[in-house]
């Protein structure tokens, strides 16, 4: 059977930016073709390739047989596309989206009525038929963009990051959509930053930096390290210092924290001992682990990145004075009628990574934001250090250091003034600031950079400048909103690397994620729903609270899900 | 495969839904509704350009009987709120701060200068410079209380000609004629140039262009999606501000409205052409109001005639007015409302109107892809 689309050597400019650097590869009917990357690696290029978006600057695609650039309306007719953002109108109802879909595909909406039914079905959406489009949860909007994108029945279906900000119970139900369209026959091209979504695929895509580093069953990547990867169990503490001394044998190819245990992968035909030893020496011992794709990835590209952070290793042992780093009592916040935290009440010892987790709209923002005194609480208190927020705000917030997702940097600024700017920001002055500036610098190598935009930089040095800047100013709490979603692995550990080092000096950091990979880094974890934490522990204890017969060894993904659907009780419906 | 090319059924989709937006977008019927009503108010009432009572000096340095009658002149008329002074000093203080707006000083020889035949300036006017507009109506109007002073005195013995100072300004309530009619050419502008490329930026922005153009749907059929929605809702806002002037604002309409409805018409098409030209150029929000306000609005605010004398401007500036398709919708408002249909001046002007339009969308039509390439 021929592919249902054929890549080759597909190259794409954007003035002098290659974004796809010779691409050449077959999308087949009846599979799941996941196009798994990092930001930037060039998948939504691709897609819009496909989608006959975009023009290819050399090379062709041909779709059903058919040049999308010669025959691009047929093109539009036999593909469904939801781009990044879902592609609805938000003052438009449900209802009125599908109608305005349908006639755009030229059918009939008056006909439709059984089509219609059947995709509100299909997407759980039949309750909410009459609601606008703006007032849907983003798992909700999701399954709207995917029934759009459904009518007219295309041949190729193209997603372009569906997963993208969805928690991961909206993630499963889209997941469960799409195989089901599969195995109707349709084409389906799912891209992901989610290495775990990877695992998922019939086959995969992996695109990186505008090149495919891997083409094929996510199995066929995954049977390279198998027998390779290993745990550390039962280490008694400090499971951020055994990684970085793990991290350290030459013979450790790539490791990270997984709850309470350590994962690790090592060289190819490397004896596992050396490794058992340092188990030994904490108390633990070795396991073999399931492999993963994300193990073989980051073996493919050669191994992450070693376990010593330099600014880390700079700092002094941090000491608060109270061993309570951040606190909260019956925190609550209200809108009008509506309340997005209920009575939240915990405690973040020092040197602890504390976790904010919870479906989309559970209210963890929210919290958040209340906590590192970016929004005031309708009643109950929150604390930093010992002050309370709603009186020392700016004495409480020279200890807190702030990174998010968006990484928060000027673009207009070049790398070394928004240096400048931020230690200005947090009252560094003088010979201090100064000296702080060339720290930074110097510890994250940005000296190459420091005329350059921090647009133009690639994304790790990006995360690093944004690390940076939150850093500088000796913080003892950090807050970390969504730090490293879309960011490659290797920049995620390199990430966690520096984290976990000032963890260990005795800063405290609290992070918001949908990652379950980043939740696994955490200490403790909150996990919020409808306003209310419905359950606090250490990852291993969530994921001890739902395992079961028929699940010895739940994920963090399975503990969230069957967390929030206990918590919804046994009936949980479409929403 | 059928719909291959224009479809009515497409277009009309695209054209019902932005009709459903524009209902359910608040900032849409802020635009439309609640702006011009707001705008029309302010042309009413706050941007007048007569004034009255502005403060000013009057330095009596003479003690003659003509000069305090010419003091009493000045304190007699309206235009002016008079601080008398015997010295200059005493006024030019508060000219500095800013309470008077200038000052008039009634010399010590005055008397003298008005038996010379030839009469030189009898009087010397000060005025706050910082101020332009005001210090030109200060001397404008000084001088012209000075002369129908002197005409009245000279009249006491050679009588007949009166002459009434307010003969060189509009007439009071003529300046609120004149800026309603101009106003809905500024809030048509508004509609057509700023709503339309503000809600072709917001589909960029919110991903919805990118996901229409993924269906067969044409550019055409995206364009006139967009054209139809808002070519009606600037006529009903026309109408809209048409009534507010003729009703609440006193404004005759001695015109008919169907020579209103050709020439709104008529300025709709350049200006729609030049708000999809914009979102053609720019897919976000903010470039394209700031756009749409600075080859939008403040042209039509400032070269269409409208606050400033077309004729008044350097040449290669009236030049360019011809460029501004205001410039044609304004004149014609003006006559439409206060004289009558004058089809002589309106079918020019309506010719200048789509010509400049079609230019427009000449541009639109070579910068429009079906493509996300720029």
């Amino acid at each position: 059977m021929p592919a249902a689309v054929e890549i080759r050597d597909v190259v794409k400019k954007f003035g002098d930016v290659e974004a796809l650097k010779g691409v050449s590869a077959d999308i087949h009917a009846g599979r799941l073709t996941g196009l798994v990357g990092p930001d930037g690696a060039g998948k939504t290029t691709l897609i819009r390739l496909m989608a006959a978006l975009l023009k290819p600057t050399e090379g062709r695609i041909d779709l059903l047989g058919k040049d999308v650039v010669t025959f691009a309306t047929q093109v539009h007719f036999n593909t469904g596309y939801m781009p990044q953002r879902f592609g609805l109108y938000e003052e438009l109802s449900v209802l009125e989206n599908l109608q305005l879909y349908a006639r755009l595909r030229g059918l009939n909406p008056s006909t439709l009525d059984a089509t219609f039914a059947e995709l509100l079905q299909f997407t759980r959406l039949e309750r909410f038929m009459q609601r606008r489009a703006g007032k849907l949860s983003g798992g909700m909007k999701q399954k709207l963009g995917l029934a759009c994108a459904l009518l007219g029945k295309p041949a190729v279906l193209l997603l372009d990051e569906p997963s993208v900000g969805v928690d991961p119970i909206s993630r499963r139900e889209l997941w469960a959509m799409v195989q089901a369209l599969k195995n109707d026959g349709m084409a389906v091209v799912w891209s992901t930053a989610y290495l775990d979504e990877a695992d998922r695929c019939d086959t995969v895509l992996m695109l990186d930096d505008g090149r495919i580093e891997f083409d094929g069953p996510p199995g066929d990547l995954t049977k390279r390290v198998v027998g390779r990867t290993q745990r550390l169990v039962g280490i008694a503490q400090d499971r951020r210092g055994v990684l970085a001394e793990a991290l350290d044998l030459d013979i450790v190819r790539d490791g990270v924290i997984e709850g309470d245990a350590i994962r690790v992968v090592l060289n190819e035909g490397a004896e596992a001992e050396p490794v058992r030893e340092v188990a030994a020496r904490h108390g633990g011992r070795l396991e073999p682990a399931v492999s993963r794709f994300e193990d073989a990835f980051i073996d493919l590209l050669g191994g992450g990145p070693g376990g010593r952070s330099a600014i880390a290793e700079k700092m002094g042992v941090v000491d608060l004075g109270t061993d309570i780093a951040v606190s909260c009592s019956h925190l609550t916040k209200r809108y009008g009628d509506f309340t997005a935290t209920d009575d939240v009440t915990f405690e973040v010892a020092k040197g602890e990574i504390f976790g904010l987790l919870g479906p989309n709209g559970a209210g963890k923002s929210t919290t958040f934001k209340m906590l590192c005194g970016l929004q005031k609480p309708t009643s109950g208190e929150a604390r930093v250090v010992g002050l309370d927020l709603r009186r020392g705000q700016s004495k409480a917030k020279l200890k807190i250091g702030y990174m998010s997702q968006k990484f928060a940097l000027y673009d207009l600024l070049s790398v070394k003034q928004n240096l400048e700017f931020f230690s200005g920001v947090y009252g560094l002055t003088g010979a201090l600031r100064r000296e702080r500036i060339d720290e930074m610098i110097d510890t994250f190598e940005l000296e190459r950079f420091l005329k350059e935009s921090p647009q133009t930089l690639p994304l790790g040095f990006k995360q690093r400048l944004a690390l940076a800047c939150a850093l500088m100013h000796r913080p003892l709490v950090l807050f970390l909103d969504e730090p490293t979603s879309g960011v490659d692995p290797i920049t995620r550990r390199e990430f966690w690397t520096h984290i976990n080092g000032l963890v260990r000096k005795g800063v405290t950091a609290m992070v918001t994620t949908h990652f379950m990979e980043e939740a696994e880094y955490c200490d403790r974890v909150a996990l919020m729903y409808q306003a209310k934490v419905i359950a606090l522990g250490s990852p291993d204890a969530l994921k001890a609270q739902v395992t079961s017969a028929e699940r010895p060894s739940p994920t963090m993904e399975d503990a969230f899900v069957g967390l929030v659907e206990a918590a919804d009780g046994a009936v949980r419906n479409a929403a | 495969m059928s719909g291959m090319g224009f479809s009515v059924r497409r277009l009309g989709g695209l054209v019902y839904k932005e009709s459903l937006q524009v209902l359910r977008d608040p900032s849409a019927i802020l635009v439309t509704f609640a702006l011009p009503t707001v705008l029309m108010l302010v042309f009413a009432f706050a941007l007048s350009l007569d004034q009255r009572n502005v403060p000013i000096g009057v330095v009596l340095e003479s003690d003659g009987a003509d000069a305090h009658e010419l003091a009493a002149a000045f304190s007699g008329t309206r235009f002016f709120e008079v601080t008398p002074a015997r010295d200059r000093r005493e006024v030019a203080e508060l000219v500095v701060s800013g309470k008077l707006k200038g000052f008039v000083v009634i010399p010590q020889d005055f008397d003298e200068r008005l038996k010379e035949a030839s009469r030189g300036s009898l009087v010397q006017v000060i005025t706050d410079g910082s101020q332009p507009n005001t210090a030109s109506f200060v001397g404008t109007y000084a001088s012209g209380v000075v002369a129908t002073w002197v005409a009245h005195r000279d009249g006491a013995r050679a009588p007949a000609i009166s002459l009434e100072p307010r003969f060189w300004f509009n007439p009071e309530l003529n300046s609120r004629h004149f800026l309603i009619p101009g106003a809905i050419a500024i809030i048509m502008t508004l509609i057509g140039t700023l709503l339309t490329a503000m809600v072709v930026a917001r589909e960029w922005e919110r991903g919805t262009m990118e996901a229409v153009m993924s269906t067969p749907a044409t550019v055409l059929e995206i364009l006139l999606g967009k054209l139809v929605p808002y070519f009606g809702l600037g006529l009903i806002a026309t109408f809209g501000c048409a009534m507010l002037a003729t009703h609440a604002f006193g404004v005759p309409m001695r015109g008919s409205y169907f020579a209103l409805f050709i020439l709104s018409s008529a300025f709709l098409v350049p200006s729609l052409g030049q708000g999809l030209l914009i979102s053609a150029s720019s897919h976000s929000q903010l470039v394209a109001s700031q756009l749409a306000a600075q080859t939008g609005f403040l042209p039509a605010f400032m070269l269409s005639g409208f606050l400033f004398e077309i004729g008044n401007m350097p040449g290669w500036l009236q030049t360019l007015t011809y460029l501004i398709p205001a410039r044609y919708f304004v004149a014609s408002l003006q006559t439409v409302f206060l004289t009558g249909d004058v089809w002589a001046q309106f079918i020019p002007n309506i010719l200048a109107m789509l010509a400049v339009g079609a230019g427009f969308f000449l541009l639109v039509a070579r910068n429009t892809h079906k493509s996300m390439d720029t």
